[in-house]
């Protein structure tokens, strides 16, 4: 497959997964744009883990095709190869490497040479200094560089974990639930960020906060047992009555 | 934010101490005349070279469990391993001097009947190539088990268990006489290495000390592997295994490489061990022998490379005190100073004295100046 079949940058189509019998995914299809942000809401168990796992070659899926720019079959791929091709993942709780400093913490995500001999013999570079530098503005963490990430605060924890998803310079980034544990505040300043990547990376969003979904200002879409159940603007989703019943309540 | 330096202040202080040890046995053994105070026994001389040979194995437990987190419970094997190879070398030293007089086959074998040397004898008469199986042969073992269990994703106490499984399989292959390698005896009898006798004083003392120098190298080896960013990454495996794997690392590729590593150091350790001890038999690969090196780990400290040394050199002390003095308590001491040691001091030694140092710094600087300690940008 070397001819782009598709010119989205993530396609995914009719992707079933079932575990025991108990579909997680039910036929799900979804295509994210380059540089596009997509919101995905929807109750607990619709859907929205399995579907990050089926994109980051952790979960194999029963059946369907998930196209990476048109030509990489990410069914076929394992974690580090998908990493490798420019996807980003953001866990749910922040997963950052709590002994390493900061620095250290960017210094590994950075996009490089990942072999084992390569890292042996790797010397620090002043590019990659000033990449971590500015990486490190960007996520406001320049004061903490020395400390080790396991000090950090969470919402701190979950700024590191961007930047770290940023220093890997992916086409497409996946986050869950950025705002979970944040004050206002930070929420507001993550929607901001997560604006900002947009105007140059695909980003997919997974969240429960409604007003944080709102402050993302873009494209909303609904799963629900395994599938899609309403697509669109945050106002047009909210207002389908299957939305309200099953997701958002009555 | 450099990286760590190559000799920060542990290194330097192994270092030292390790050179001490190197100038300090050949003296007390040497030169002090015998029946001074100070004078070191001939007996002494193999022991102490004995402990420096399984603080090595330690070490090379240490940089895979502490750094990866990958707790091999079999590295006794690859010990064993390069000490059988230094072990065949020995053996084709010993030559028409055995007890049958056979120019060619060692011993056991003319005792077995058997007419030939078997195939994986040959080339064992030539030091370089015995030297270069010391490496090779625990090296590849390592290769090909961990590539199958790595590649599989077999982690934690899984892993731990076949690394039993193995060393006890091959424990029980040893004992076969048809495995050509000496069965229940083992190899011992040895003769010459290099042509110098092994079992003169001045043998031994240049064993002991190439035994510090081995150890100092692959302490130096460790240290630098682990300060690298390789031993970052080795350090985000252990923390976080699958976040690293979504930064794109090929983390089987990193255990792979640091497994085989160690196995090579472990079996440098057995061949410098086998001809100060003068024998080596398929007791070795014990599985016990193998959990015995990770409690060594735990008393010194996990993770910190000196730790691994100094927990060998004093619990290797307190073996030989003990199982003299009481043997019958030997175990239990044992058992009970592990227990004591995950109850206490979870980091070992070294991170108790680290934490000691910590606090008592922290009061002379909180004494001294009004300030709030600050993160120093180093």
């Amino acid at each position: 497959m070397t001819v782009p079949v598709t010119p989205t940058l993530l396609y995914l189509d009719n992707v079933t997964v079932s575990f025991d019998g108990f579909r997680a995914l039910n036929a799900l299809s979804l295509a994210i744009d380059h540089a596009e942000m997509r919101a995905i809401i929807g109750p607990n168990g619709a859907g929205k883990t399995t579907m990050m796992d089926v994109i980051t070659g952790k979960t194999q899926p029963n059946e369907g095709t998930a196209l990476f720019e048109g030509t990489h079959d990410l069914t076929a791929l394992d974690e580090t190869a998908i990493a490798e091709l420019g996807i980003g993942r953001k866990f749910q709780t922040p997963t950052v490497f709590e002994l390493h400093t900061v620095e250290d913490n960017l210094l590994l995500a950075l996009k490089n040479k990942r072999g084992p001999l390569a890292t042996l013999l790797s010397r620090r570079t002043n590019r990659e200094q000033e990449r971590i530098d500015s990486l490190l503005e960007r996520v406001r963490l320049p004061a903490q560089r020395h400390r080790r990430a396991g000090e950090l605060s969470h919402g701190q924890k979950q700024w590191l974990e961007i930047g770290m998803l940023l220093a890997q310079e992916p086409k497409l980034l996946l986050i869950d639930e950025p705002a979970a544990g944040m004050t206002d505040q930070e929420t507001a300043d993550t929607a901001d960020l997560l604006r900002d990547i947009a105007k140059s990376k695909g980003v997919i969003v997974v969240e429960h906060d409604m007003s944080f979904v709102r402050a993302l200002g873009a494209k909303v879409t609904c799963l629900h047992e395994g599938s899609v159940l309403a697509e669109g603007s945050l106002d047009a989703v909210s207002a389908n009555e299957r939305v309200v019943e099953v997701y958002l309540g009555r | 934010m450099r990286t760590q330096p190559l000799f920060d202040r542990q290194t330097t202080l192994v270092l030292s101490l390790l050179t001490i040890a190197a100038i300090l046995v050949p003296a007390m053994n040497g030169l002090v005349p015998r029946g001074s105070a100070l004078h070191l026994s001939d007996h002494l001389v193999p022991l102490l070279g004995k402990y420096v040979c399984l603080a090595l194995l330690a070490l090379s437990v240490d940089l895979i469990w502490g750094f990866c987190g990958i707790l091999s419970l079999g590295h006794g094997a690859f010990f064993a391993l390069g000490g059988y190879a230094m072990g065949m070398y020995l053996m084709r030293q010993i030559g028409a001097r055995g007890v049958y007089a056979d120019p060619v086959l060692p011993d056991f074998m003319v005792f077995l009947n058997w007419k030939e040397l078997p195939w994986f004898w040959h080339g064992f008469e030539w030091f370089p190539f015995a030297a270069l199986m010391v490496l090779l042969v625990p090296g590849a073992l390592a290769l090909v088990f961990g590539w199958f269990a790595f590649r599989s994703r077999v982690t934690g106490v899984y892993f731990s268990i076949i690394t039993q499984a193995m060393t006890f399989a091959l424990m029980l292959a040893f004992f076969r006489n048809d495995m050509g390698l000496g069965g229940n005896n083992g190899l011992t009898d040895f003769k010459e290495l290099l042509g110098f006798p092994v079992q003169a004083g001045s043998t031994r003392i240049v064993l002991f000390v190439l035994s510090v120098l081995a150890l100092a190298c692959g302490y130096l080896l460790c240290r630098w592997a682990v300060g690298s960013t390789f031993g970052k990454v080795l350090v985000a495996v252990r923390d976080a295994e699958s976040r690293t794997r979504f930064l794109g690392y090929r983390v089987e590729h990193y255990k792979l490489a640091v497994f085989t590593l160690s196995a090579m150091l472990a079996g440098v350790a057995g061949a410098l061990y086998v001809p100060q001890v003068g024998i080596i038999n398929p007791s070795e690969f014990a599985p016990a022998n193998s959990i015995e090196v990770v409690i060594w780990v735990a008393v010194g400290g996990r993770g910190t490379l000196a730790g691994a040394i100094l927990g060998a050199l004093l619990v290797n002390a307190g073996k030989t005190w003990f199982t003299a003095a009481l043997p019958e308590f030997w175990l239990f001491a044992l058992g009970g100073l592990f227990v004591f040691v995950t109850l206490f001091m979870p980091r070992g030694m070294i991170g108790a004295a680290g934490d000691l140092w910590e606090r008592s710094s922290q009061r002379l600087r909180a004494g001294r100046s009004p300030e709030p300690a600050t993160h120093a940008a180093e």
